[in-house]
């Protein structure tokens, strides 16, 4: 490919098709995203797409550009190895609920953190959806429709948002799967953020929680620009309903790791084997 | 009569500064041309615990534990009873002290051979600020015959970062040390070794993975291994590479996968518990084709087991961890020096044959300083695999004949795939159908098994009836126990294994004609080589297992002994 001709979102799609159930709000995901990739006119030679493991991490194979499906819950780990090796890429990471909150807990947090610039795209749908409908971290308290947690999980859900403000991440976003034209935007806009972007999908499933279709009338855009107060998105994401949707906190803070230094000239390893010898 | 040898332990409370003063004294020996080893023995605590450091002088570089000291110089005997069997005294070991502190009872050694000094006192006479442990330097380097001006430089570089009073002192406790010597009558080893290099295991290994190539590491901190990730820290970045200090060793094996994948080789450290939570991963590696190389060094176990002590217990999980059929390379660096080469060849073999390589090394070889000769590298000798362009559609895992596939790195243009830990075809969609799955698993077999690996494979000593069958820090022990029982008049050859995985068997077995008896030799409890040799080398000789676990280091003359009771 070469850049010289203007490719459009469907020129961004591998010939593999989604095995998505009809209705997955994950479809919307990945349209946006080509729709992005179009927008910045990205070349796909040089982009990444990695993820772990669930129905929305199976989108890299989906994506004309690289990709790198790992296991549960490592996606972000072996996102920032590969920006931090290879600082030219696009990097973008995605995945589910389970993957990126649950099992992959610690690497997001650590990665809000650390402000690689990469962006997350995290597909919640409340629900582990490839395993048959289990409670996951954002699962309501309430919600017994698993046989796993037949009185519902009874226990809070995370507010991922808020999760990743006390951790440090600098951009902070949340997109809706019945909303496709905003989240393209802020993919646009999380790509080009330089530092860590998180962008937070409500993204439907309406085969374990058809009672997500409701979304459709509870998600609203947020009419004020984003706040650049750590102190105001707190509370905001602590009091919010969660169906807020738009770039909700943005912050300018130097992205890691610093430009590297200067290489020393000449052979190191000669250098240190100098060094050890008598 | 053998080379002589001289064996000198220093202990003192846990930053009292006995490894400074181990580290001087063998350093100072090196420059006169000696040879030796400086073994580090500590409790887990970082202050207040026992800590000991165990110097061996020698003729010749096989470096193994001291079955007993000759001089024991104890800058207190805080804590000493924990080390228990690790420090042997005899009868006539000289034992150096303070005249203040009372000794432990169960020493066992001649009045005449303990000298009580006034340590402390001399310490502070020399200067206020007078340190024990470097007038205890000074001693020793009395009984060494070393020169004290090249001891007096050696600690002022040390202490280069430091205020000018703590170099000013050194210089005066050391000089009034060397002034106090004591009459020890010792038989010091022969000098005269050149061009020799004073280095650590894990030292060696950091040296090893940089000349192969390696230019991103991550690094999660454990013991015995983050020495080597401090110390690769810098000169990385000097090179233009890159150190990720990770959250967890999950995120560290997935980092160097990440950026493996980049086309940049990847490497990390660490030891049993951190091998255990990276060995889903390493599984990724493997099914995905991304080369990582981790090295793990190894401690006793399981769980947090004996953290700083060694033990070749890993064997089993490096070998037999990953879930599913996924053949990797596992390799054990010898000794200190070959640190450097094992290591860099795990890297080689690993870039070239698009896998994880498990490197095995342990605590006795990877903190543990010696001069050495001079040790081989293995330079980045990986050819360069051009894009094959017959094909009008890049298939990133094409069934070839040697098994090994064209690697594409991001950036590359027109050979977009997905990397997948999911079975696959050869363009890298996932696939569950019986045939894609029966012939990556063929492909990712036939790469390794099919692969020369040329003469490295082993070291091989000696051409005796006996074998000792041993890897990574019990090949010096079966080296030693081999001189032992050529007193005894039985022949032996030692076959130090380097490549365990995939185990080349025939070669092995080509090494074995002749032999009668063949005992494998192992730091550990269950006899983990042991039971992987017999379950896949056709043996023809009668094989025993000689395994016994940490954290005292193995004793040539207890192998020599199992060797001598099994010929009756």
């Amino acid at each position: 490919m070469t850049d010289t001709i203007k490719l459009k979102a469907r020129d961004y799609k591998s010939s593999v098709k989604p095995i998505w159930c009809p209705g997955c709000g994950h479809f919307s995901v990945f349209n946006a995203i080509t729709k992005a990739m179009a927008a910045l006119a990205i070349n796909k030679d040089d982009t990444v797409m990695v993820s772990g493991i669930g129905c929305s991490s199976r989108l890299p194979a989906y994506v004309d550009s690289y990709g790198f499906h790992g296991v549960h819950g490592r996606g972000l780990a072996i996102a920032q190895g590969l920006k931090v090796a290879r600082p030219d890429l696009t990097v973008l990471a995605m995945g589910g609920d389970g993957d990126g909150f649950s099992i992959g807990g610690n690497h997001f947090i650590h990665a809000c953190r650390r402000n690689v610039n990469i962006t997350y795209i995290a597909m919640d749908n409340e629900v582990y959806g490839m395993t048959k409908g289990q409670a996951s971290p954002t699962t309501p308290i309430d919600w017994d429709h698993s046989k796993l947690t037949p009185h519902g999980p009874g226990v809070r859900a995370f507010k991922p948002a808020a999760l990743a403000l006390a951790a440090g991440a600098p951009w902070i976003a949340r997109g809706y799967s019945g909303n496709p034209n905003q989240m393209a935007k802020l993919i646009s806009e999380a790509i080009s953020f330089p530092g860590f972007s998180f962008l937070h999908v409500l993204s439907q499933c309406i085969t374990f929680c058809p009672e997500q279709t409701d979304w459709k009338a509870i998600a609203h855009e947020r009419d004020k620009p984003a706040l650049t107060n750590a102190d105001d998105a707190a509370r905001l994401f602590l009091h919010e309903d969660g169906f807020q949707t738009g770039l909700l906190f943005s912050e300018e803070r130097a992205s890691w790791p610093p430009d590297p230094v200067e290489a020393v000239s000449g052979d190191v390893v000669e250098r240190l084997a100098t060094d050890f010898r008598v | 009569m053998g080379a002589r040898e001289l064996s000198i332990a220093i202990t003192g409370a846990g930053g009292a500064g006995v490894i400074s003063c181990g580290e001087l004294l063998l350093q100072a020996w090196a420059l006169q041309g000696g040879r030796g080893l400086l073994r580090k023995a500590y409790g887990p605590q970082i202050r207040g615990g026992e800590s000991a450091a165990l110097l061996k002088l020698t003729e010749v570089e096989n470096y193994t534990a001291s079955a007993q000291y000759d001089v024991l110089l104890a800058l207190d005997w805080a804590n000493f009873s924990r080390f228990g069997d690790e420090i042997r005294i005899g009868a006539n070991t000289w034992v150096i002290c303070d005249e203040a502190g009372e000794l432990p009872d169960s020493l066992g050694v001649d009045e005449n051979h303990i000298l009580r000094l006034p340590l402390a006192e001399l310490a502070a006479a020399s200067h206020p600020q007078g340190r024990v442990n470097m007038l205890a330097l000074g001693l020793l380097a009395g009984l060494l015959d070393l020169p004290v001006a090249s001891l007096c430089e050696l600690a002022e570089q040390k202490l280069a970062g430091k205020p000018q009073t703590y170099r000013i002192a050194a210089t005066a406790c050391i000089e009034r040390g060397a002034r106090e010597k004591p009459d020890c009558r010792l038989q010091l080893p022969a000098l005269g070794g050149s061009q020799l290099w004073y280095i650590s295991g894990n030292q060696a290994a950091g040296l090893g993975a940089l000349a192969a190539g390696i230019r991103f590491v991550a690094a999660y901190p454990i013991t015995p291994a983050s020495d080597v990730l401090e110390w690769m820290a810098t000169p990385l970045e000097e090179m233009g590479g890159q150190l990720l200090q990770a959250e967890d060793e999950l995120a560290a094996i997935n980092m160097i996968i990440g950026a493996a994948y980049g086309g940049v080789p990847a490497f990390t450290a660490t030891s049993g518990p951190g091998l255990a939570l990276m060995t889903e991963s390493i599984g990724l590696a493997v099914a995905s084709e991304t080369p990582v190389t981790i090295l793990n060094v190894m401690r006793g176990g399981p769980s947090t087991g004996i953290p700083t002590k060694s033990e070749q217990s890993d064997l089993n999980i490096a070998l037999n961890g990953l879930h599913g059929d996924a053949p990797h390379l596992v390799l054990a660096p010898l000794d200190i020096a070959d640190c450097v080469f094992t290591t860099g060849w795990a890297v080689n073999l690993a870039q070239q044959l698009q896998t994880a390589a498990i490197v095995l090394s342990d605590q006795f070889i990877g903190q543990s300083t010696a001069v050495v000769s001079e040790p081989r590298r293995c330079e980045n000798t990986v050819p360069a695999v051009l894009p094959t362009h017959e094909d009008n559609e890049y298939l990133r895992y094409k069934l070839t004949s040697s098994g090994i596939s064209t690697v594409a790195s991001p950036g590359d243009v027109d050979r977009r795939f997905t990397a997948d830990g999911l079975e696959h075809n050869e363009k890298g969609t996932p696939s569950a159908e019986n045939s894609d799955h029966q012939r990556q698993l063929d492909k990712r077999a036939n790469k390794l098994n099919e692969f020369d690996f040329g003469e490295d494979w082993a070291e091989v000593a000696g051409t005796g009836s006996v074998a000792l069958l041993c890897f990574g820090s019990s090949s010096a022990p079966a080296r030693e126990a081999a001189g032992l029982l050529a007193e005894q008049g039985v022949d032996t050859r030692v076959i130090s294994l380097r490549l365990l995985a995939p185990l080349q068997d025939s070669a092995l077995l080509n090494a074995l004609t002749g032999c009668t008896q063949v005992f494998v030799v192992e730091q550990n409890h269950s006899g983990q080589l042991f039971h992987y040799l017999k379950g896949h080398v056709d043996f023809q000789q009668e094989v025993h297992s000689y395994a016994i676990p940490g954290p005292v280091p193995l004793r040539p003359g207890s192998i020599a002994k199992r060797v001598l009771e099994m010929r009756r």
